[in-house]
Order: structure tokens, then sequence, then C-alpha cells
């Protein structure tokens, strides 16, 4: 997953005297670029596995969120007042309206959530079946692809979370170090005006993006997603008593499922606007062009894994 | 095993393979449903269930049990699912008279087959539990029940070496189709401490829309394995005779047979 959420934003960044006649991709002429390897053959495949495997675990996720369409806290579900619902019910003018209700708000969703187009007409489901895997309403085999890529996508994760910890070099190019953690005010503006900079290591604020993704939402998927299983509480009955009970797993997996869809958006708009080229190359060959500046090398190595 | 070049290794291989492939393929939004439609895509996605199936009883302890709840947390009503009042005749005779003709018939690969009326079950030693049940939709819900251990019925019909599993037969029709609602469990499960047949929730007698008079309760299973109106249990070595073969009514829709998960 070490793609930028966007590529590096400089903590002292050099007015660029040409940088609108040239793509963001390319690096200024005044500057010297050259390529690096940036990404390992391992960590590539794993990128694209985990892409396929997200994309399938969301979308049957929700079709299997569609067979009960509400959350709640706790062990059990307290079926008259439930955190979140999606549903129909009929509006002030008799129609049937799709709604979100979160903790007593109503939110009118007609159209995408709760009443949506299924084969021309409009019916009753929670996610629409654009959404959902697969489209028609059927829980069993939305089960059956949610397992399948759970199976795939959980052990990737565990072994790849386990190597990042054990190998120093990439807790270097995860975890950030005082000095970019010192810059990401800096970072902030920087990407603010759509000042980026390509170099080898990634700044503050992608290293902490990776340190939640990696090290809270990754895990908390899997962990909350094995809660819900009843032979798994039976086995490891700690697991559930850590999230608060069986229901809050499920509230809290969902949660950290749209948590990683927000991450998902937030990380293609910004390979897209700082350089789709030379980031889906360095994801893809793993060759990725970096820009050196003439006062002085900022980048730590040459080559990222 | 007629043809050598597709057993053994080279068939698992072939199996995870055509797995990935189609879990590649299922991401291209388009082409989702026809994919998954394909019967060698179903065969690969059901042998994730066995996957899931022997990773659970390897790593789960079999004795283990499932968690147990207070009293203060019983749910107000235990939520009825699935048949909830079954129109048979025969069903409706019992209810008259209050399960006095009903009998539970304990047969298949056993040595001693029995016959077994509501108070003679009420007179074996019992066990009561307050336990959740999770649904596979997702929802769940805490109850009290109080029945018989499976572990003591089958000790007193003493089941054959060949039997493999506990096959639970229901007298509802399910969705008033044609297929009469069952169920099994292999014999880990049958034989663990909290399986019993309830005939009892929350220290009243079970209701109809609850399974009246005798219902499964598997503590490590999702909700479809919690067979309600049980009138047999069968010990069999396999499926293959018994309605559409799978081992159970959702099952035979395409549920799938272990449902731990």
């Amino acid at each position: 997953m070490p793609s930028g959420i966007g590529p590096v934003a400089n903590p002292n960044p050099k007015p660029n005297a040409d940088s609108s006649s040239r793509p963001a991709s390319e690096p200024e002429a005044s500057e010297s670029s050259r390529l690096i390897k940036r990404h390992s053959l391992s960590t590539r495949l794993w990128h694209w596995t985990n892409f396929l495997c997200l994309i399938v675990l969301l979308m049957s996720g929700l079709q299997i969120f569609n067979a009960h369409p509400a959350l709640y806290w706790g062990e059990q579900s307290g079926f008259s007042d439930p955190f979140i619902a999606i549903h129909a019910q009929a509006g002030n003018d008799g129609e049937q309206r799709g709604v979100v209700r979160v903790a007593g708000y109503t939110l009118d969703t007609t159209g995408v959530l709760g009443l949506s187009d299924d084969n021309g007409q409009l019916r009753q489901r929670a996610f629409p079946r654009w959404a959902t895997l697969p489209g028609d309403k059927w829980l069993t085999m939305g089960r059956n692809w949610h397992f399948l890529a759970g199976w795939i996508f959980a052990p990737s994760v565990v072994a790849y979370l386990l190597y990042t910890v054990i190998s120093r070099h990439r807790r270097g190019s995860i975890f950030p170090t005082r000095r970019q953690l010192r810059a990401i005010p800096r970072t902030i503006v920087d990407h603010a005006r759509f000042r980026f900079h390509h170099e080898a290591d990634y700044n503050g604020i992608q290293k902490i993006t990776y340190v939640l993704v990696l090290f809270v939402l990754l895990p908390m998927m899997i962990l909350t997603g094995l809660t819900m299983s009843p032979s798994i509480n039976a086995a490891w009955p700690l697991l559930t008593e850590l999230f608060g009970g069986r229901q809050s797993a499920r509230t809290l997996h969902f949660i950290c499922a749209l948590s990683l869809m927000g991450f998902f958006f937030v990380h293609i708009a910004l390979v897209l606007v700082s350089g789709v080229f030379n980031n889906l190359r360095s994801m893809v060959t793993g060759r990725y062009r970096i820009t050196e500046r003439p006062d002085g090398p900022v980048n730590r190595e040459d080559s990222h894994e | 095993m007629s043809k050598p070049q597709s057993s053994g290794p080279n068939r698992n291989r072939r199996r995870l393979l055509s797995g990935m492939a189609a879990l590649g393929a299922g991401s291209l939004l388009a082409g989702c449903d026809r994919i998954a439609d394909n019967a060698s895509v179903k065969r690969a996605l059901g042998s994730v269930e066995q996957l899931t199936y022997k990773a659970q009883r390897l790593i789960a302890s079999r004795q283990a049990l499932a968690q147990q709840f207070d009293k203060s947390q019983i749910a107000p009503v235990f939520r009825p699912n699935g048949t909830t009042n079954p129109q048979e005749d025969y069903y409706r005779a019992w209810v008259e008279n209050d399960f006095a003709d009903w009998r539970l018939t304990i047969d298949g690969l056993v040595e001693q087959p029995t016959r077994l009326s509501l108070a003679e079950l009420s007179a074996m030693p019992s066990r009561t539990q307050i336990t959740r049940h999770d649904c596979v939709e997702g929802w769940s819900c805490i109850g009290q029940w109080t029945g018989v251990p499976l572990a003591d019925l089958l000790e007193r019909v003493r089941p054959r070496d060949q039997a493999r599993f506990v096959v639970f037969h229901c007298a509802d029709h399910t969705y008033g189709g044609s297929d009469l609602y069952y169920e099994s469990l292999d014999m880990v499960e049958a034989y663990h401490p909290q399986t019993i047949l309830a005939y009892g929730l929350n220290d009243a007698a079970l209701p109809v829309a609850n399974g009246a008079p005798l219902r499964l309760r598997a503590e490590r299973q999702l909700g479809y394995k919690q067979a309600k109106y049980v009138m047999r249990v069968e010990l069999v070595d396999s499926f293959k005779n018994i309605h559409g073969g799978k081992g159970g009514y959702w099952e035979d829709r395409g549920y799938n047979w272990w449902a731990g998960i």
C-alpha cells in the first residue's frame, strides 16, 4: 500500500518559475530529476491484491449489510432504537422515501440509499444494486465473496504488518521522523496550494495516514470481522469484550469500512492531481521519478521498497 | 478419482487459481453477476467454506463454550424468525392438546432407536443457559434456554461408528413451500455441552413462535442452524438422500453448511 496518498511535499519548497507549463507528473527542468526504484515487487503485488480484495470485500459487505440494514451498540440488537438504519418509509405525501437514520437524525436519500432503482423499479434496499456484489439481493453469495476475499486479504495484511514491524528498512519508510512531523503544517500548506514535491521518502502526513490505515484500520477490519463469527466468539471471548459486544463489533466493522473508503477516495484524488503517470508507474513498474533540488539532498535514501 | 490428472494437489491448485481469477474478475463491475453465476466460480466459492470450517476447527478449541450472559441482559422479546406459526394440520392438533400426543423420534445409525414424549424429555437432567443468538442477517438477541443436552440423548440411543452427522427434521414447511425445514450438525458440535434440545425459553414453556415444543440450540453456530419444531433426530453418515442433499433447508438453497461464521 505504500504508494503515496499523494507524493512528497517538500518542507522547504523553492518557488517554481515554470511550473504552470509542465504536467504535474514531470519535474521542472531547472531541477535535476531521475528515476529511482520506489516499490519492490512484493509491495506492488500486495498493493494490487489489496485493491481487488477491498473492492470485493466492500461490495459484498454492502450486500451482507442489506440483509439487516441497521447497526447497534452492545451485545445485541435493540430493534426499536438502532444507531444507524437505512430503510424506506412513507413520506409526508404518502410516497415511499429512502431514508438514513443516524443517532436520531433522519436524512432523505431516495434514489441511492433506502429506496433505489432495481431493474427499472424503485425498491426498498439499503445500498443500491450498483454498489453490491452480487447486484441482486442474495445474502449467501455476498457472504461467499466476502469470505473468499477475506481469506486472501487477512493473511496478506498480517504477513505485511509483521514484515513492516520486523524490517528496519520498512519501519523507516512507514513511521515518520521527528523532522517530518515538525514539517506537517508546511506540508498541509503545500498540499492546499497543489504544490507537490517528488522525493524518495514520504512526508509526515502520508506516514501518519499509513500508520493509521496499516496499524489501526486494517487490523480493526480483520478483528471486528472475526468477532462476528460465533465460533471465534466462543474460542476467543476477549475479542468480543474488547469491542464491547458483537453488535458493537459489527458497527465498528461498518465504520472502519467507510473510513477505508474515505482513504481510498483521498488516495485516488491525490494520485490523480499529483502526477498520475509517475504515481501509477511507480506502483506498476516500481520506478518513480524524483526531483533533486540544487540546495542539497533531501532524500534520505536512494531507493524505497 | 477416475481421472488422475484432476486429483490431489493439482486439483486444489486449480481451484485456488480459479478462485483468485474469479476474485480478480469479480471486481470488474459490469461482469460480476454473470461471473457469480458460473458453475466453477460457485465451486471455488464453496471450497472457501471447507477452508473456514477446517481453520476454525483447528484454531478454536472444540470444547470452548459460547459466551453466557446475565439474566439482566435477556431481551424483552426473543425475536422469532423463519416460520413463526406452522399451519400444518398435525401441528395444529399438537398445539390443541399442549403437545401431549407429540413424540420425538431418535433413529438412523443408532443401536437403540427411541421415541420420547415432552414429559419424558422434561424429566431428564436439564441444562439452562443464557446465550446470544446470532442471525446470519446480522442481528443478535439474548435469551435463556432450558433443555436436554443432546449428548445425553445420544448416549441413550448409542450412535453406531459410521454415524458422522446428526440431522434434525422439523414439522414446518418454511414459507409454505413443499420442503420441510431440517438442519444438521457434525459430531463435534452435537456432543458440545451447550448443544441442547430446548423446551423452555426465559423460564416459560417454549412459545410456538420460537419453535414449540422442541428446538435445537447449537450456540457456536448461526441462527439458521437452530432448527425449530424438531420432530425427529436422525443419525446419518451422509446427507445424500435427505431432501436436497446439502444438510439443511437453507444449505439446499446455497447457504454454507458450516455456520460457525
